[in-house]
């Protein structure tokens, strides 16, 4: 399996125009670290076996 | 009336109105001098109402003047996090965006039915700014300050409605939850919290943050009147389409049932590691406390955190995204950049992470077979200082604001309800909370445990004392 470096001022260079957001430059540092965060928090996620008949589950029912 | 009436508990108030020995209105002037005297220094509140509450409490005397039968709560004062609607306030939820709204025109379900139930509403509370936060700062109102030491943090989101509670402003407030923000600040400031299972109590007339996690619910400094509390706001009611069909199912009754047939364990692993040794000691002392001597292991704990945190992100994204848009330069920069990062996460990070949720659930649901009630940290230290901004667990500096909640975050994740109580350390100034978690729909339970606790010394809910 090919390994892509996650790259937080790509996604965030292709994301601004299509969300309609401009960022100042300490702004933009301040999200590309909230993105790195989120990535190595997705890789647990991602890493995660589950089966494809998996349901996502958002509330209790009585 | 030479009652210390801040001291008391709202059934204390209750009784007192009944046999006459305090009015409402007594008790309701009293609560005002000190909200307007106390307040500057505590920046619990945003909104006062006093003038509603005076006309409330005179309604009330004359009920009973009358003879007619009072509410379990009559006379209670009570505030609400800024998020809730009150008829005639715009509800701000911490922002400044928001106060450019029309004021609601009706209160939330649940604070009007605490009302209905004799309650007091004397106001609106601080909080963060659309409760993405655990510090209980606020870049538009300051920080709501903790009533055991000014400098240090409530925790949030509900920072407010802890600090209100705490110093003796009201009996009872009300909070939301999230991923922690009525179990963070109850820790922080040394009281009870209830966050009740998902779907239990009506969200209706609250600002959202996370459909998927959001709750409300009450925070206190006596388990008695969380019940109390918790049983006057159940119901159903249509206009919360994320609400459950369950029928009211009061625990009061049963509160002093005490802890015999009840399988207690604490959890293990993951809420093991990551925090302060008081964090693990409160633990300690209240697993002690309840003979609890198993420990359980969840399975997937840091991808469910994980998953809990990415939902967070996306879902608080997507409701401000016009917001973030066009008003951008309005919000606090910590929220808005958190949020703009979430703007820009993966639609399928999301998916994966709510299939997980379901797994998950079902082991925990498998768990809860063999043990009633689960112990856990509510929160990794006791209050930093305000306006401080990492902290260091396990040798990782950390940021504060998203990482005080992470003992909290992976059991809201799945919506299981969770008392927070307050232990206390001799010789130490701040308190630290520990989560007493149920199955689904057991709220009787954990305030069952809560108030055995209380009972026994193990936990208490002091005011503190505001200089």
């Amino acid at each position: 399996m090919t390994q892509h470096e996650f790259d937080a001022d790509r996604l965030i260079e292709a994301s601004l125009p299509l969300l309609g957001l401009e960022l100042s430059e300490a702004s933009r540092k301040v999200v590309e670290m909230h993105l790195e965060t989120a990535e190595l928090l997705w890789r647990a996620v991602r890493d995660f076996p589950l089966d494809d008949e998996a349901e996502p589950a958002p509330v209790y029912t009585a | 009336m030479s009652l210390a009436t801040h001291m008391m508990s709202a059934l204390e108030i209750r009784a007192a109105v009944a046999s006459g020995e305090a009015s409402a209105s007594e008790i309701v002037e009293a609560t005002l001098e000190r909200i307007e005297a106390l307040n500057p220094k505590l920046g619990a509140f945003t909104d006062i109402t006093a003038d509603r509450a005076l006309a409330r409490a005179a309604s009330i005397d004359a009920s009973r003047a009358s003879g007619k039968t009072l509410g379990p709560l009559a006379g209670a004062p009570f505030a609400v996090k800024n998020l809730f609607d009150v008829a005639g306030l715009t509800t701000r939820a911490g922002s400044l965006i928001n106060r450019d709204r029309a004021p609601a025109g009706a209160d939330a379900t649940i604070a009007a039915r605490l009302e209905a139930a004799g309650a007091i509403l004397v106001g609106a509370l601080n909080m963060g700014e659309y409760a993405y936060d655990f510090t209980g700062e606020n870049a538009h109102d300051g920080p709501s300050r903790n009533p055991h030491d000014h400098g240090r943090m409530t925790g949030g989101s509900s920072g407010g409605s802890a600090a209100a509670v705490a110093g003796g402003l009201a009996a009872l407030s009300l909070g939301s939850d999230t991923n922690g923000s009525i179990r963070v600040p109850a820790s922080l400031c040394g009281i009870f919290g209830l966050k009740p299972t998902y779907g239990r109590l009506s969200r209706a007339g609250t600002f959202p943050f996370v459909a998927s996690f959001d709750h409300v619910g009450p925070l206190a400094r006596s388990v008695g009147d969380l019940a109390a509390s918790y049983d006057a706001m159940q119901g159903p009611d249509a206009r919360d389409p994320a609400q459950a069909a369950r029928p009211i199912e009061p625990t009061s009754p049963g509160l002093d049932g005490g802890l015999a047939g009840l399988r207690i364990a604490r959890l293990g692993g993951y809420f093991t590691r990551g925090g302060e040794p008081a964090a693990f000691a409160a633990v300690d002392r209240i697993a002690g406390a309840l003979g609890a001597t198993q420990t359980i292991e969840l399975p997937g704990i840091e991808a469910a955190r994980a998953s809990a945190y990415l939902i967070t992100m996306v879902e608080g994204a997507a409701l401000h995204a016009d917001r973030l848009r066009d008003r951008a330069d309005e919000f606090d920069p910590e929220v808005r950049d958190r949020l703009i990062a979430g703007a820009m996460l993966p639609g399928a990070w999301v998916v994966k992470a709510q299939k997980l949720r379901g797994w998950y659930r079902e082991r925990v649901a498998e768990a809860f077979g063999a043990v009633d009630i689960l112990l856990a940290p509510a929160t990794p230290c006791r209050a930093p200082l305000i306006g401080q901004k990492t902290f260091v667990l396990d040798g990782h500096e950390m940021l504060i604001r998203p990482n005080l909640g992470l003992f909290t975050q992976p059991i809201s994740f799945i919506g299981l309800p969770v008392c927070t109580v307050p232990v206390w350390t001799e010789g130490v100034a701040l308190p630290i909370g520990v989560q007493v978690i149920g199955a689904p729909w057991r709220e009787d339970l954990v305030l069952r445990v809560a108030r055995a606790l209380e009972r026994e010394g193990a936990v208490r809910a002091p005011i503190g004392e505001i200089a």
